[in-house]
């Protein structure tokens, strides 16, 4: 019981040791800079495609947009939600509905789109 | 205060925290679902207006492409500056520091009643434009996401002012401060869903 209880006292105090204003801001600063990616990469990707940087952009805009989604969700739910200091029973307490959510769209996606090009071919 | 003081649980973590943690965790399944019917009827729609694309109707009538991608920028902007503003907010109640607690939470819910009236402009735009939740696969599927989300930040707004009031009552202590971070917490899981929509349903062609 002692044991236990030290136990639940240091992750108290772990859970307490959030970060200052100094880190929030920085990370604001990155979401925002990250943003205006997605959208650079949106217009160049898509309304510049024809030469240049667009045209290289064009085939991997789905891809670097995904990544730079997971990056700011990755952010704010470590520095903003505080799963990086707090205790990792709420990281669990996300990730792995997190991890289910994820498996139930690629699940869904590949099964309509096995259900689409079924169509197709009886079609 | 620790949250054991409280009152004692086998897990030695406060039972509220992780309560909202099991309930963001069901949230995540909810939104995964509408994402999911999103993108399985993405291109699938028989007649516009489209989200990306101009189309002419067969009786002649022609539609531009519907989504406003700078103004829903603008609008993920508030949403990404509210998330900051209000682990700032959190920052003062823990230590104390009224004013930056007060100040920072009025800026959150300036920003959350913006990023909704974005919503509400761009939903009342969309109806005049000809796109409803009936006529077609794309309209049907994005009112119901993003209708879904606004519902959701409309639900945070409501709670963030009542914190407000709270912390000019000044019952917002450092004591207290864990009821900020509840909120708070809820507030940034609307910021992450909408990380994901973002991309998925304006930028993604």
């Amino acid at each position: 019981m002692t044991a236990h209880a030290d136990i639940a006292h240091g992750e108290t105090a772990h859970e307490h040791a959030h970060p200052g204003i100094g880190t929030y801001v920085k990370v604001g600063v990155i979401l925002f800079v990250l943003t205006a990616a997605e959208v650079a990469v949106y217009e160049f990707g898509y309304n510049h495609a024809g030469a240049g940087f667009g045209a290289l952009l064009h085939p991997v805009v789905i891809p670097v947009l995904l990544v730079l989604s997971a990056l700011k969700f990755a952010l704010v739910a470590m520095f903003y939600m505080h799963l990086k200091q707090d205790s990792r029973l709420f990281s669990s307490l996300f990730v792995f509905p997190l991890i289910i959510a994820a498996v139930v769209i690629v699940a869904l996606i590949a099964l309509f789109a096995y259900h689409y090009a079924f169509q197709k071919l009886i079609h | 205060m620790a949250p054991a003081a409280d009152h004692a649980t086998t897990t030695g973590l406060d039972s509220r925290k992780m309560a909202i943690w099991t309930f963001i965790g069901s949230e995540c399944l909810f939104f995964a679902s509408l994402i999911s019917t999103y993108l399985v009827y993405r291109g699938k729609s028989l007649v516009g207006p489209f989200p990306h694309e101009a189309w002419t109707s067969p009786a002649g009538q022609h539609f531009e492409p519907i989504l406003e991608i700078k103004l829903v920028t603008v609008g993920t902007a508030l949403l990404l500056f509210s998330s900051l503003f209000v682990v700032i907010a959190l920052n003062g109640a823990q230590r104390n520091r009224r004013g930056q607690l007060l100040t920072f939470l009025g800026l959150t819910i300036m920003c959350g009643i913006f990023f909704v009236g974005m919503q509400v402009y761009e939903f009342t735009h969309f109806v005049h434009e000809g796109l409803k939740l009936q006529t077609n696969l794309f309209g049907a599927s994005f009112f119901t996401l993003t209708g879904f989300h606004g519902t959701h930040v409309t639900m945070g707004v409501i709670w963030l002012i009542t914190m407000f009031i709270l912390a000019l009552r000044g019952k917002v202590t450092p004591e207290k401060a864990l009821n900020l971070e509840l909120a708070a917490l809820y507030w940034h899981f609307v910021d992450v869903v909408w990380i994901v929509i973002f991309p998925v349903v304006y930028l993604m062609k």
